[in-house]
């Protein structure tokens, strides 16, 4: 087991090495030089050179050739890759743009109440979409459940902004059950966030249905529930007891990477309700092209979710016998 | 006993059933399902708004002022109008060519990266294998709303090739649908890799190869025929989340400009609806729906029609 998370590990290194380079390739070679529109429409050449200097924008982007001339073998490294490596590898992104502030300081600070959202929406809509498709698995080739396929696919094709935008109207506004914007820190939170959770659940449950459905009826038909009927066992115990272990693999699955996820938060759902999480600062940075922060939460995401895979994995083989540790 | 030679055997055969290639037969199929059918006159709608729009036939002076700001919907202007008294009726037809652009081109960048990228590394295997996967996993471990954003935010408003003849502003829409393209063909590459490796140990691949056949001869002529009818399914299903994510992008900010997309409408509608106006947020949502709907719907009834096999337990 121990050999096996290692080699897992090791896979990861060519993945997180190339997550490096598109986020390098992003942020250094394509996207070009911030330094102008960080200084404005009245900069000086002079401060323009400053802030390039600053960012380390004025080294060459791969290696340094003419550092190398004067100073030796090491500052041949000296370049805007190397540093971009080298920031990455120590998750330590330097400062943002816009408010000058530790980018780390910023994420940590962020991550609670991103946290605070989405982890309960994630654990609400696990388990309201594996009830429903659990129900209707048992009700399958009935009415009700043609009809809540119906539903499914209704709910999938209406666009995420409205679910907000009309969630936010109605519930929050003119029903006026909840704060529509805001937040406080610790248990008031509460408050403010009921709604996001709620519209976040429901925009996203005709897909989640759909997809357990299918997920489970894939095993209802298998060789070993016919079996377990035959064999007199009752269809819920067969549902609970055989199918949903062994629908359990595709669920982990998802379960574990969605997690990595949740530490991102919700970029649309914190901008609408104006919760000051990981999705908020995202979107901030967007606006006021906040370069080094984007690229932050670009690798840290990645990092989380390779994370995630090893994870999952381990799971697997933890869960499936069957699972070779090769 | 009537004697039946060779020959009326054959005659029998084809008068009674004619060869059908694959697509005459998921077309017969498709027909059939009179739901599906109904869908695709849908999508085929929004696609003869988009041509007409796109042709300047339809919803030209979209910004042009035809009432009084906020008026709800009447019989001059069945959406209403906005804040500036334009026509949202005019606005929503002009949003339907911006997001079948977007996601029409969208969609051909990622099936011309991921469909010869998945097919050779299915194909050749061993080191060009690792090297298209590993460029998969890594493009795949990037949360994909963050990867489209920063490839949104890292487009826009470039330009490539200045100076050169050659030059291209990767304003607005550019920068949405290569954003998008650039992307979204993971999915496609690996469905495409994973199909290539079966089918290359089948007797017809042998069969060309003992003729001769070489080895790009086989992939494009013999193999990837057999793929494709993958390749429209995953582009009807996928065509819906594209238009979501033009809306998404478009109401970010790092969309469309100036020009009504529904992502725009929606994002103008912020405010609105705290006054009571809903009319521009209803047909940007109503707009996206119904084609999303169909395509849903469309999509499902494909992949049963083309490949019976893969049919869904019921």
């Amino acid at each position: 087991m121990t050999t096996y998370i290692i080699r897992r590990l090791l896979y990861a290194v060519p993945i997180v090495l190339g997550v490096m380079m598109i986020t390098f390739i992003l942020f250094r070679v394509v996207g070009g030089d911030p330094a102008v529109e960080i200084a404005g429409k009245t900069a000086t050449a002079e401060m323009i050179a400053d802030i390039r200097h600053e960012l380390g924008r004025d080294k060459p982007l791969f290696i340094n050739t003419v550092a190398y001339k004067h100073q030796g073998v090491t500052s041949l490294f000296d370049s805007q890759l190397f540093h971009h490596l080298v920031q990455s590898l120590t998750l330590d992104f330097g400062k943002s743009l816009r408010d000058r502030r530790p980018i780390m300081q910023i994420i940590k600070d962020g991550a609670g109440a991103s946290l605070s959202l989405t982890v309960p929406m994630f654990i609400i809509s696990l388990l309201v979409s594996l009830s429903i498709s659990l129900l209707v698995a048992y009700l399958r080739g009935t009415k009700f459940d043609r009809i809540l396929v119906v539903l499914c696919v209704l709910g999938m094709s209406m666009p995420y902004l409205s679910y907000i935008k009309f969630g936010q109207y109605f519930i929050g506004y003119q029903l006026n059950l909840f704060p529509v914007f805001g937040y406080e820190p610790g248990l008031a939170a509460i408050r403010y966030l009921a709604l996001p959770i709620l519209i976040g659940v429901l925009s996203g449950l005709g897909s989640e249905v759909r997809m357990y459905r299918t997920i489970i009826l894939d095993e209802v038909n298998a060789d070993y529930v016919r079996t377990a009927r035959s064999k007199g066992v009752n269809t819920a115990r067969i549902l609970f007891k055989h199918v949903l272990k062994n629908a359990m693999i595709p669920i982990i699955t998802r379960v574990v990477l969605a997690v990595p996820f949740l530490f991102l938060g919700s970029l649309l759902l914190e901008r609408f309700f104006g919760i000051p999480g990981l999705g908020y600062l995202t979107i901030e940075a967007i606006n006021s092209r906040d370069y080094p922060v984007i690229n932050a939460m670009t690798f840290i995401g990645a990092l989380l979710y390779v994370l995630g895979v090893i994870v999952t994995d381990i799971c697997y083989a933890l869960v499936d016998p069957r699972v070779e540790l090769r | 006993m009537t004697q039946l030679t060779t020959a009326t055997i054959d005659e029998r055969v084809s008068a009674e059933a004619p060869s059908r290639s694959v697509w005459a037969d998921a077309w017969r199929r498709l027909r059939k399902n009179k739901l599906a059918m109904v869908c695709l006159v849908i999508v085929s709608a929004y696609v003869v708004v988009a041509l007409l729009v796109a042709l300047r036939l339809l919803a030209v002076n979209w910004d042009q002022t035809v009432g009084n700001a906020y008026e709800p919907p009447s019989w001059s202007n069945p959406f209403g109008t906005d804040i500036f008294g334009r026509s949202v009726w005019r606005k929503t037809l002009y949003g339907a060519k911006i997001s079948l652009t977007v996601a029409t081109l969208a969609s051909v960048i990622s099936v011309l990266i991921g469909l010869p990228l998945g097919a050779i590394a299915g194909f050749f295997g061993k080191w060009v294998d690792e090297i298209i996967v590993w460029l998969y996993s890594t493009l795949q471990s990037i949360p994909y709303i963050l990867l489209i954003l920063a490839f949104a935010f890292v487009l826009r408003d470039k330009i490539l090739f200045k100076g050169t003849t050659y030059e291209v502003s990767l304003s607005g829409m550019t920068a949405v649908y290569l954003a998008i393209g650039l992307t979204s063909w993971v999915g496609l590459c690996r469905l495409i890799r994973g199909e290539v490796i079966k089918h290359k140990q089948h007797d017809y691949v042998i069969a060309a190869r003992s003729f001769g056949a070489g080895n790009f001869y086989i992939i494009f002529r013999h193999i990837l025929p057999n793929v494709f009818h993958l390749v429209i399914i995953d582009f009807s299903l996928r065509f819906v989340s594209f238009i979501h994510a033009e809306a998404i992008l478009s109401f970010l900010g790092l969309g469309a400009k100036d020009v009504p997309s529904w992502g725009v409408m929606i994002d103008d509608a912020r405010l609105e609806l705290g006054r009571g106006v809903w009319w521009q947020m209803a047909a940007a949502t109503a707009a996206i729906l119904f084609i999303s709907l169909a395509l849903n719907i469309f999509g499902d009834a494909l992949r049963d029609a083309i490949d019976p096999k893969l049919k869904r337990a019921v």
